[in-house]
């Protein structure tokens, strides 16, 4: 292979004026790091209330659900991402639209929420096969002892539901993480998005991916070891998931 | 709120889009789904097959493979493959393959590690008894896998394995990124020709949904089918 290794590349000034191409690595680990955080909270809580949703007796509340998880999981990410960012500002009214627009960091918001609500979907099926899981007592002995709907899935189910799921829930959350580098196509310069402009600038094609690989490597290491842990002490003795 | 926008940029580019565009788009996904079952399969057989060290080496890949997006996949291939072409011809330069040889290489690869973990779990889901009985009967390992063990753990994960074609299809508007001709990289070329960037996009969008909604919904009715067999 007669390519030009050059590994000490990492520690030359980046153009731009910022520092090193590390360095500039480390902007779009951050800001991957950012959107993927922002995104999972977006995806939690509008997959919880929409896996709520597709587990009631409502058959209105059903098809809420049912109409929203086939909405976000049937169009590719990056079109959903460029229905928020090209073309939800033109269909609103043209003062919104212009804000929208004018709006500082925008890629960093339409990303965020973008792949929140994409991924909510997900979670809102995993989370809706959880409650499904549970034995139909669980429901039962919460109307038994008085308990509303709500409180029966704020005290009795979604614990219970949510311990169950976190298995799936970590690799969902790993998929957020990952799928904040389809933002690139709406111009957010995330962890893959600077290795790409590294390449560009250095030519040091290998040396610029390798870095982003070992780092995208070592936040899947983390967050599984850090949802372990989380895992482990949520845990309770003598429950389903517990030991 | 549609009065100042053009939807006739989409009939007068139905031809480019379909013909084009959404070619490209099927032919990328189904070669990637057939290639990346192949591939898959190998890879769970070299996780089953109770070498310590091909398991070891299988479920790195996957585990590596599953770790990245697929963006940075993406890039990696585009920009490795014309040196591992140059290293197995032996050229003097690093070769050029075509966008689409590049782009196809890349979702082989990567799906693999996907339908990889379908086919184990859909090996794993064939009962002991069924080798065994094979083994009785004199078959040999390769035998025992082609004509007892695959068919049925293949059958098995039939509306599975569809289902993550249906992401691929979704996936492959990825290549987007390295400005290729697929469906939405047509769509997306009308659209910024001609200042259609609304119409275009939620056409696109329309198409994807349509798409991806009938297949899902066949994949629906043939588990009902299959499930009743069993």
């Amino acid at each position: 292979m007669n390519y030009n290794w050059n590994w000490s590349i990492f520690f030359e000034p980046a153009p731009g004026g910022t520092g090193t191409y590390f360095h500039m690595l480390l902007t779009g680990l951050w800001l991957t790091i950012q959107t993927g955080i922002f995104a999972w909270i977006i995806a939690l809580i509008f997959g919880s209330i929409v896996g709520v949703l597709r587990t009631l007796p409502s058959k209105t509340a059903y098809w809420i659900g049912f109409a929203w998880v086939e909405f976000f999981r049937n169009m590719p990410l990056l079109v959903q991402l460029f229905l928020w960012f090209f073309v939800l500002p033109e269909l609103l009214p043209r003062s919104w639209g212009l804000w929208l627009k004018q709006m500082p960091n925008a890629p960093f918001y339409t990303a965020a929420i973008g792949i929140g609500l994409f991924m909510s979907a997900r979670v809102a099926v995993q989370l809706g096969a959880g409650i499904a899981s549970l034995p139909r007592g669980q429901k039962q002995a919460a109307t038994a002892l008085g308990l509303t709907t709500l409180q029966g899935y704020r005290y009795v189910l979604l614990p219970i539901a949510f311990r169950i799921i976190m298995p799936p829930l970590t690799s969902e959350f790993l998929n957020t993480i990952k799928n904040t580098a389809v933002a690139i196509t709406i111009g957010l310069i995330e962890l893959t998005g600077q290795a790409r402009s590294m390449q560009e600038f250095s030519f040091q094609v290998f040396e610029a991916f390798t870095a982003a690989t070992v780092m995208y490597l070592l936040i899947n290491i983390i967050v599984v070891t850090g949802m372990r842990f989380l895992e482990r002490s949520l845990a309770i003795p003598g429950y389903i998931t517990g030991k | 709120m549609f009065a100042n926008f053009d939807f006739d940029v989409i009939r007068r580019s139905l031809g480019y889009l379909f013909l084009d565009g959404m070619a490209f788009t099927l032919t990328l996904t189904g070669l990637s789904a057939l290639g990346g079952i192949i591939f898959g399969t190998l890879i769970a057989l070299m996780r089953l097959s109770g070498f310590k060290v091909l398991g070891r080496i299988a479920g790195l890949y996957v585990d590596f493979m599953r770790s990245l997006p697929l963006v940075l996949v993406i890039f990696w291939f585009y920009f490795l493959v014309p040196y591992v072409g140059q290293w197995l011809t032996g050229a003097s330069r690093p070769i050029s393959v075509g966008a689409f040889t590049s782009a196809l290489v890349t979702f082989i690869m990567f799906e693999a590690a996907y339908f990889s973990e379908i086919m184990r779990a859909g090996i794993q889901s064939i009962s002991k008894g069924q080798p065994a009985a094979a083994n009785a009967l004199g078959m040999t390992y390769a035998q025992t896998m082609r004509y007892v063990v695959l068919p049925q753990a293949f059958r098995n994960m039939l509306p599975v394995l569809l289902t993550q074609t249906i992401v691929l299809f979704q996936d492959t508007s990825l290549v987007y990124v390295l400005s290729m001709p697929d469906f939405l990289g047509a769509a997306s070329k009308v659209a910024q020709r001609d200042g259609r960037l609304v119409e275009m996009y939620l056409f696109a969008a329309v198409v994807y949904f349509t798409i991806s909604c009938a297949a899902s919904f066949g994949v629906r009715r043939l588990q009902a089918r299959i499930s009743i067999v069993r």
